[in-house]
């Protein structure tokens, strides 16, 4: 399973890094969404500063949309959906690599929007741990879920429309976790962050393991 | 010998569609067979079955041994499908495609230069995107995907078209030499005299049923004459 999780994310991330949608799309599409916040909210009320962690996770949830679709784009058409069923790959595997490739972009792109917010938002960053581990967790948890209903919608016409549909409320969750716990790493008090951390480790283990045992049967409507 | 494929009033759905209508079809290891059979008879989805990708709801329908109706799953690792589409990664090259669905086998990749050379496609577009092929050449890289992966049963959906003349002559060595050692191969195609020198035996379906079983095109043998042991509807 594992070595077949494998050998699809890094078919995914090389299908990536020679369309170069990830870096000429969605990357600077973050940095637009960052921007518009800016220039919506004063940054000399201090507004942007503090809420500035809700909108990093609102920035990443919208790019991760786009990041979700892309993963499945690439597996429609030129019956490349029939060959990953006939291929002898562990539908598990499938679904890990897909999620391990979606979470190593919107690491990256978190990364980026880091350094969005600490120059444009004004943000100070503390309790690098209690970050770190945020990232991960929810990283993990919205390409765990966004996998698992990406290729839901993967098999539906109006996919394009419906997994924002499908997915945003899910993801809710994640977004209040993630922006609570950067909260409390922002201000300088992570002990307030940890219980949110738990919840969303929670989260990302349980749609790690639904996503693991269910992506079989969901590929088969792909 | 139990048969590769044997197929009891089979039938198999597309959507809510009975698209297989009660198929009665016995293939046995290395043979070339020939689905003949106007546009929408149902030769593609019998391919499709047979690869496990449709469910059957009812009859019997075993192939390779696994029972579709229990476990399609299981017979698809040893099925190799050449449909009308590719399969291909377009942003891949032609050696990386080959590469991941014979590493996604679980197959040494020392097949993988072997199918590249047999197809012609070992020199300069062996690194080439697929997106940047003719027609033609994403047929043969299909086709050396099929190679590499070493399939016990072969289902060829129209497998010369988009070729020249002389890829179609190396898509039938191809096709023989995988009958000789051993795979068994079913044609869909609608190009008679090259597919029927293929073949030794041509089954016609129609409306989702095989109404006629024999050795050669317009030659019924010995396996018409016994509708019990061959499947003639």
């Amino acid at each position: 399973m594992f070595r077949d999780a494998a050998l699809v994310a890094a078919k995914d991330l090389r299908l990536e890094a020679r369309s170069r949608v990830a870096f000429n799309q969605i990357a600077p599409l973050a940095l637009v969404i960052l921007l518009l916040f800016a220039f919506a909210l004063d940054p000399a009320r201090g507004v942007l500063a503090r809420a500035a962690p809700g909108l990093f996770w609102v920035a990443v949830l919208l790019c991760a949309l786009f990041a979700v679709q892309r993963a499945f784009a690439i597996e429609s058409g030129d019956g490349r959906s029939d060959a990953l069923r006939l291929s002898g790959l562990d539908p598990a595997g499938i679904f890990l690599g897909k999620v391990a490739a979606i979470a190593l972009e919107l690491a990256a792109l978190e990364v980026l929007l880091g350094l969005g917010v600490a120059v444009l938002y004004d943000a100070s960053f503390g309790g690098w741990v209690l970050l770190v581990a945020t990232g991960a967790s929810a990283t993990a948890a919205i390409a765990a879920a966004g996998t698992l209903y990406g290729v839901l919608a993967a098999g539906l016409r109006v996919r394009e429309t419906l997994l924002p549909l499908l997915l945003l409320p899910v993801l809710a969750p994640v977004l209040i976790g993630s922006t609570r716990a950067f909260e409390a790493a922002f201000s300088g008090v992570p002990a307030d962050g940890w219980p949110w951390l738990g919840l969303l480790t929670l989260f990302a283990l349980v749609y790690l393991v639904a996503g693991a045992l269910a992506f079989g049967s969901l590929l088969e409507d792909m | 010998m139990e048969p590769v494929i044997r197929f009891r009033g089979a039938v198999a759905l597309v959507g809510r569609f009975p698209a297989l209508a009660g198929v009665d079809l016995d293939v046995g290891r290395g043979e070339i067979v020939l689905l003949q059979g106007p546009n929408g008879a149902g030769k593609t989805t019998l391919l499709r079955t047979c690869a496990g990708l449709l469910p059957v709801v009812s009859g019997e329908a075993v192939v390779l041994g696994h029972d579709l109706r229990r476990e399609r799953r299981g017979v698809r690792a040893h099925v190799g499908l050449l449909g009308h589409a590719s399969g291909l990664y377009g942003d891949l090259t032609v050696e990386e495609n080959l590469r991941f669905w014979t590493r996604a086998a679980h197959l040494e990749l020392s097949t993988v230069d072997e199918a590249l050379a047999t197809m012609g496609l070992d020199g300069r577009l062996r690194s080439v995107t697929v997106n940047r092929l003719s027609a033609g050449q994403r047929r043969r890289t299909s086709f050396a995907c099929l190679l590499a992966r070493r399939p016990e049963l072969w289902l060829l959906d129209e497998p010369h078209a988009g070729l020249d003349n002389d890829a179609r002559d190396l898509v039938d060595t191809v096709i023989r030499d995988a009958a000789a050692a051993g795979a068994t191969v079913l044609v869909a195609s609608h190009e008679l005299e090259r597919a029927v020198s293929l073949a030794e035996r041509v089954v016609v379906v129609s409306g989702g049923m095989v109404t006629s079983d024999s050795l050669r095109a317009g030659d019924p043998g010995p396996l018409a004459q016994q509708p019990e042991a061959h499947g003639v509807s």
